[in-house]
């Protein structure tokens, strides 16, 4: 679904991603661990354009998103991401925050069609009005936060809301986009200890739903449990992937050995 | 201050007296273009300066941003390099008359007073914009929506709220420079005051009122502001 072509990206004279090759399947698991500074962030980053890629190609479902070209914004939509600092939008209440994007996009689908229906002549049986689409993603997003357990929380602003509850409204954020991959970029590692669960728990139950994830993450035990397959990085390459067992337990690579010394 | 209590004395009388009508409706009249002029100028200045502002801060791999931007540098740098009355009377007595058209002073004022606070409104709307967290563009961006889309309807909004006591600051500033209107001819407080004190030979009191005037509305605009403050605060921890 996701194809990485020889990738690499440099900030000024550091180059941080030396040559990455990667294939990501439908439905697969894939959990980056590593070092701070092996490159994991950015190589997530890369994935959707969020940082431009010095060189090398980002094919998702066969579009090169590097290609300047291509409505890198249209792609995106498909595409979820989710932040080490939430970045919940902090002028909107939480049911503001889920319906925005599906709404102006969903607004800019039916202009589309309402035009092609003009020119063509065709009538489109999926004309919506602008209320209906506000209605639809309204009960989709309650829905959503029901099923986190935040129903309550809809009026609230994001300021009234715990670390652990921005994260899991972030994340139905991009899920009421309905992407067909959820990236994941440290999304615990700005949380009390106590709140990393129930973040992780929304997470595996998306898993178990059959998403396509890319995580990174320093929580090995989440990476063993849910992972199909860990990449290790360091110094901008991947220097070992495998199943959780193979690189948990049977680490061939000497750096992964050291770094799995330190952290389990 | 005997002689202070006659000036006042003369003064009120002044309002008393047969043409009292005529000074008041110069008054309002100057009044309601003070208004006028602050307002619409400060509303054109918004929205050229947040236009400006997006320029500066667009991301600049490309061509357009960066030809744009060049242009925002010389505007910006004309309406904060020269004093507001010296555009004023160029822009009545050089560029419309090359033009060739003719346009009351009061709106000529409104036009100029409205490019000139774009300069400064757009170095205050671009500090609002970098004030807020850059994350806020990424989280918009993540999500499929444009750059002007984020912008428009996630980071300039928090901007606004960032910087509004900078921009009753602005507005405040355009209330008292509308008294450089006389200059092309158009009628303000100044101009209304000077006729009564002409009439009288008396200026003291006039301009002492002149002031009073200016200090009420400056200080409504302030209790204004501070009750918009409080409402776009919502959004903050602990109401």
């Amino acid at each position: 679904m996701i194809e990485v072509v020889n990738l690499t990206k440099s900030f000024g004279d550091l180059q941080v991603l030396k040559g990455i090759d990667l294939t990501i399947e439908q439905g697969e698991k894939v959990v980056i661990i590593g070092p701070s500074g092996s490159g994991k962030s950015t190589l997530l980053r890369c994935l959707n354009c969020m940082e431009d890629p010095t060189s090398g190609q980002v094919l998702y479902h066969g579009v090169d998103l590097t290609d300047m070209k291509v409505d890198i914004n249209e792609q995106r939509q498909n595409i979820g991401m989710v932040f080490q600092h939430f970045n919940l939008f902090n002028n909107m209440t939480v049911l503001d925050n889920i319906t925005l994007a599906p709404v102006l996009t969903q607004k800019k689908k039916m202009r589309k069609l309402q035009r092609s229906s003009k020119k063509f002549g065709k009538t489109d049986a999926e004309l919506k009005s602008s209320a209906q689409i506000k209605a639809d993603a309204k009960e989709n997003a309650l829905k959503l936060l029901e099923r986190i357990g935040l129903s309550d929380k809809a009026d609230a602003y994001p300021s009234q809301l715990s670390g652990g509850q921005k994260q899991r409204v972030a994340i139905v954020r991009s899920l009421a986009m309905n992407p067909d991959v959820m990236l994941f970029d440290e999304p615990t590692s700005a949380l009390d200890p106590e709140m990393v669960g129930e973040v992780l728990d929304v997470m595996k139950d998306l898993a178990t739903s059959g998403m396509t994830m890319v995580v990174v993450t320093h929580e090995m035990g989440f990476a063993r449990e849910v992972g199909d397959r860990v990449l290790f990085m360091d110094d901008g390459k991947i220097l070992e992937q495998g199943t959780p067992d193979a690189v948990f337990n049977h680490p061939k690579n000497s750096r992964l050995q050291e770094f799995l010394s330190k952290v389990l | 201050m005997g002689s202070f209590a006659r000036k006042f004395q003369k003064f009120i009388e002044l309002f008393q007296g047969s043409s009292a009508d005529a000074y008041i409706s110069e008054i309002l009249t100057g009044l309601q273009n003070t208004a006028k002029i602050a307002v619409v100028g400060l509303l054109i200045g918004i929205v050229i300066g947040t236009l400006i502002a997006t320029v500066r801060v667009l991301p600049k791999y490309k061509k357009l941003p960066k030809v744009l931007n060049g242009i925002c540098s010389v505007y910006v740098g004309f309406f904060r390099g020269t004093p507001m009355v010296v555009q004023l009377l160029l822009f009545y007595f050089v560029a419309l008359p090359l033009m060739g058209v003719n346009i009351p002073s009061v709106t000529v004022a409104c036009i100029v007073f409205g490019m000139n606070s774009g300069a400064y409104i757009s170095e205050i709307m671009r500090s609002g914009i970098l004030s807020v967290d850059p994350g806020q563009m990424e989280g918009g961006r993540a999500m499929g929506l444009s750059f002007g889309t984020t912008m428009i309807k996630i980071v300039i909004p928090q901007a606004v709220k960032n910087i509004l006591p900078t921009l009753g600051n602005e507005f405040i500033t355009l209330v008292k420079e509308t008294s450089i209107v006389s200059f092309i001819g158009a009628t303000d407080l100044y101009v209304a005051f000077r006729k009564i004190g002409t009439a009288t030979y008396e200026f003291m009191i006039p301009y002492l009122v002149m002031a009073v005037i200016y200090i009420v509305l400056v200080l409504v605009i302030s209790l204004l502001v501070k009750l918009m403050e409080r409402s776009l605060r919502k959004s903050d921890r602990g109401r």
